[in-house]
This record gives structure tokens, C-alpha cells and sequence, in this order.
């Protein structure tokens, strides 16, 4: 708390007394009141609106594809042989790059800037995935196979469950790239969401809007990544008793 | 009856072809506690596992009342020197795992059941504890508990107890004799502990290395319970003597053809390293 106070004390005196006019570097007043402002319109509401629909409905399809994708990888050695540096190779390209094919293939529609955010997080998703489920110590399917678990079981029960805590870093990761590669997309191809209101705020030459924007911007990414994942995180490496083996 | 005929196994690695089990043949009666004894790398797990159906045999066969293995069954029961058990489940729902995958449908029997095998080895108490939150001992408790609630006609243990204190060790001795005397399962036991053996076996199979074969067969005509002293160590001494040879053979391959055993270091005296630490 005391941090924070010191640091927007710091900011509002470079605001006033740094090198650069108030216009181009407002202090925090004078973004609070372009956030409220906003707030008031609605035009903040909808923008959020319309950047957390493509960030779920994205994220909600490079989850389900890459945490498949991830299993097959890890259990056929085929497929990892035939795509697996493919993979990745890809996962080293931005996803931003993919921009330009995805307004080829799918034009100015919702549905390239949703395959820049699926390109952001599939990837890393898979790769973790997969690392996860190699991992799992051949131990739990080998007294799983004694009882009796075989096929579609022995993946939805205990090969999954097992690899969880790999994966669902793998998701925190994922969800990290998505916003990102959102974000991105979306300050290039103007089409509504928070991106566009930032390239509106510079276009407009009004700096307090602009950051009103990155604090939102700031604001949802540490909910999401710190308390909704870190929580998650934290709960399954506890329960499958990583927590404690760290702490030994 | 487990019938093992004329069993070999081997693998193939970069040093070599490895046999680990050579013409094994062995014959376990219903309700017989059996132990497999030999010092590391006589294959009596690669044995334990063919039983399991873990893995498959290149010669010979192995058969349960005339019907030949062909994978694992929930007429099986495996425990493991690690307990296996599955950290994502409360000890009540590990149990309740392996009867649901034994086939039991009825919620309200496996339920009953949980309860009776917790209660059995002493844990019910810790009904919704989850594996982390267990010692070492424990952890094979609810393996245990594990392992008979589907109520197998044969349990198999790897070595169960090795990475457990020795006082821990003698109280779960003697729990799982009594629980073997009121279920009366058929047991195979691996260990390279030769007073686990004898304390808790009718029967000591002592197995030879490279290749695995048996290489002593012993009844052990001992009342139960059973404890350290008088007669368990007459049966020490006698298998003592010849696991001697086995472990020299052991080291002088792993380490050299010119290793020498120091006076007294191999087998016979208590204090060594191979059946001491009871």
C-alpha cells in the first residue's frame, strides 16, 4: 500500500516537474479523471467487454486443442517425430506475425484477430502439456494397469489428473500469451476491444486516455494471472505435494 | 495355484543381452505367503511383474488355475516399494479407485467396503487426508487397504516395506500377518531381506543371479506370530549361507573380478547389510 502511495507521489512529480508538458505525460489525476470519464460513457464498459469475449472464446479453443494436442504428443511417438520441432519452431514466432496470413485467410472479420490470440497460446499450452504428461511417473500407470484401468480411462483418470500441476502452468502461461497477443492484435487491426481505444487515445493526442487504458490493461492482467491462476496453481502443487518437497 | 513353466525372460541393453530369468519353474498353492528372496538383479521382480501381467515372458508360461496370464486382472493385487498411490485422491477415494476399476458398480458397497479395509489397517481415521499429508508407513497402509478392498485371490508385494524404519517395519510385520491369517490370500512377497522373509513367509524361494534362477526352495515350519529371536534366526543362518556366494557374485561384478570380501563383510554376521536393519 505504502508502495503504491510513493509511486504515484513519484509519478505525479515527473508529471509536474519532469521534462516532458503535462499533455504528453498526465500525472494521476489527471488519468483518473479520463478513466472515470470513460467509465461514464460506457466506452470503456464495451471495450472490455468486447477484449475479454476474444480473449475467452480464443483461450477457451487453444485450451481444449492444445492440452489434446499436448497428450497425443507425448504418448505417439510418430506424431512427435513428424511435428513435433514444428512445433517448436512455431512456438518462437510471435503470434502477432501471423497477423497479416490471418487477415488473408479470414479478412477484417473477428475471426483473424481470434486466430492470432488462438496462434498466442496454443503452442506453449502444447508444450507444456506434453512435458507434463512425459513426466508422470510410469509408477501411477503401472499400479493403474494392475487395477484394471486401460485406454480412454487410464487418460481421463490418471494420466491427466497426474500431469495437472504441469499443465495448468502450462495454461498460466498460455492465458499470459493470449492477452498479449490480443492486445497486440488488436492496436493493429482496429475493430473494437481496449487496443483500439488506445490507438483512439493516441490518435486523438489525449495521453490521459491512453493510460487510463494501460492501468485497465494492467488491472485485468494481474486479476487474471495473479489471483485466479496463482491461487489455482498454488492449490495443485500443494495437494499433489510439490509444495512441501520445495520447502524441504 | 500360480503355475510358473520353464520362464525366461532377458533384456537387451547397450552392454548386452541380460538374462534376468532362466528356466524359472514354480509352483504357489492357494493361501500360500511365499517369499522371493535374492540379492538385486535376480529378476525376483521382473518375476513379480510377469505374474502382474505387467510384462510378458520370451519362454515358458505362467498360468492361475490352469488359465494363462495375459495382462494384468483385478484377481491380482500389486503393491509397490513406493505406495503408488495417487496424490489427487483423499486416501478414501484411492481405495474407492481401485474397487471402481475392479468393477465394483454399487456406490453404497464400495463405500462399505472402503470403511472396512480402512479400518482394517488402522487408518479410517484419516479417511479424507490426502497422500502428502501421510509418513512413509501410512502410505503403505492405504496401499494395503488398496490392494485387498477389491478382495484379490492373490496379492503381490515388491519389496513394500524397504524404504521404511525399522520399527515401522516390525509393526506392519505383524499387522499384515494377521490380516494374511484372517483372508488367508495367496501372498508372493519380494524382498532382499532375509529376516523379513523368514518372519513372514510359509516358504522362502531364495532366487540365484545371472542368470535368475531359484536356487533354494525352503519351508519355513514356523508357528505364528513369529518374532526375531530363537528359531527365525536358525532359518537366517541356514539361507545366510547361501545367499553368501549370490552376493559375492553380485559385487565381484559390479565392482571387479579382484574385489575380496573383507573378513566378516558378507552375510552371516547380523550386523551386515543384507536382513539386517530389524
Amino acid at each position: 500500500m505504502l508502495a503504491v502511495g510513493a509511486l504515484l507521489i513519484g509519478w505525479a512529480c515527473i508529471s509536474r516537474f519532469g521534462p516532458w508538458p503535462r499533455y504528453m505525460l498526465p500525472g494521476p489525476g489527471g488519468v483518473a479523471l479520463s478513466l472515470g470519464h470513460s467509465l461514464r460513457t460506457g466506452e470503456l464498459g464495451r471495450a472490455v467487454a468486447t477484449s475479454l469475449y476474444r480473449l475467452f472464446a480464443g483461450y477457451a479453443m487453444s485450451s481444449a486443442a492444445g492440452i489434446t494436442l499436448g497428450v497425443m504428443l507425448a504418448r505417439l511417438s510418430w506424431l512427435r517425430a513428424a511435428v513435433g520441432p514444428l512445433v517448436v519452431g512455431l512456438q518462437a514466432l510471435p503470434s502477432i506475425c501471423w497477423l497479416p496470413l490471418a487477415l488473408l485467410w479470414f479478412g477484417l472479420s473477428e475471426k483473424a484477430i481470434l486466430f492470432v490470440v488462438v496462434m498466442g497460446s496454443l503452442l506453449s499450452i502444447t508444450i507444456a502439456t506434453e512435458s507434463a504428461v512425459r513426466a508422470v511417473p510410469t509408477m501411477y500407470i503401472r499400479a493403474a494397469r494392475t487395477m484394471g484401468a486401460r485406454r480412454l480411462r487410464l487418460y481421463t483418470r490418471v494420466i491427466l489428473p497426474a500431469a495437472l500441476p504441469g499443465i495448468v502452468t502450462g495454461l498460466k502461461l498460455g492465458w499470459t500469451f493470449a492477452w498479449r497477443s490480443l492486445m497486440a492484435g488488436e492496436l493493429l487491426y482496429v475493430a473494437g476491444g481496449l487496443g483500439q481505444l488506445l490507438t483512439l487515445g493516441r490518435e486523438l493526442g489525449d495521453m490521459a486516455k491512453v493510460m487510463s487504458v494501460m492501468v485497465v490493461i494492467v488491472i485485468l492482467g494481474l486479476g487474471f494471472e495473479r489471483i485466479l491462476f496463482g491461487n489455482v496453481e498454488k492449490r495443485v502443487r500443494e495437494r499433489w505435494g510439490y509444495a512441501q518437497a520445495e520447502a524441504a | 495355484m500360480i503355475a510358473l513353466d520353464n520362464v525366461s525372460k532377458h533384456f537387451t541393453s547397450k552392454r548386452g543381452t541380460h538374462h534376468v530369468l532362466s528356466d524359472v519353474s514354480l509352483t504357489i498353492d492357494e493361501g500360500q505367503f511365499v517369499c522371493l528372496l535374492g540379492p538385486s538383479g535376480c529378476g525376483k521382480s521382473t518375476l513379480l511383474n510377469l505374474i502382474a501381467g505387467l510384462d510378458t515372458p520370451d519362454q515358458g508360461t505362467l498360468a492361475i488355475d490352469g488359465k494363462p496370464i495375459a495382462g494384468p486382472g483385478p484377481d491380482r493385487s500389486v503393491m509397490f516399494q513406493d505406495s503408488a498411490l495417487f496424490p489427487w485422491l483423499s486416501v478414501r477415494r484411492n481405495v474407492d479407485f481401485g474397487l471402481e476399476l475392479a468393477g465394483f458398480r454399487d456406490k453404497d458397497e464400495r463405500a462399505s467396503r472402503v470403511e472396512t479395509f480402512l479400518k482394517k489397517v488402522q487408518l479410517w481415521r484419516f479417511r479424507d487426508a490426502y497422500v502428502h499429508e501421510l509418513s512413509g508407513g501410512m502410505k503403505q497402509r492405504v496401499a494395503l487397504a488398496r490392494a485387498l478392498a477389491p478382495d484379490p485371490r492373490v496379492l503381490l508385494m515388491d519389496e513394500p516395506f524397504a524404504a521404511l524404519d525399522a520399527q515401522t517395519r516390525d509393526v506392519l510385520h505383524v499387522e499384515l500377518t494377521e490380516i494374511w491369517r484372517a483372508t488367508r490370500k495367496t501372498v508372493v512377497f519380494v524382498t532382499h531381506n532375509v529376516r523379513e522373509a523368514v518372519r513372514l513367509g510359509d516358504r522362502v524361494v531364495l532366487m540365484a543371479t545371472r542368470p535368475g534362477r531359484v536356487k533354494l526352495d525352503e519351508p519355513i515350519a514356523l508357528a505364528r506370530p513369529r518374532t526375531n529371536e530363537g528359531d527365525v534366526a536358525h532359518y537366517v543362518g541356514r539361507i545366510m549361507k547361501e545367499l553368501r556366494t549370490e552376493v559375492e557374485k553380485v559385487m565381484r561384478e559390479e565392482i571387479d573380478d579382484a574385489w575380496q570380501p573383507a573378513p566378516g563383510a558378507v552375510p552371516g554376521s547380523s550386523s551386515s547389510g543384507v536382513g539386517g536393519g530389524i
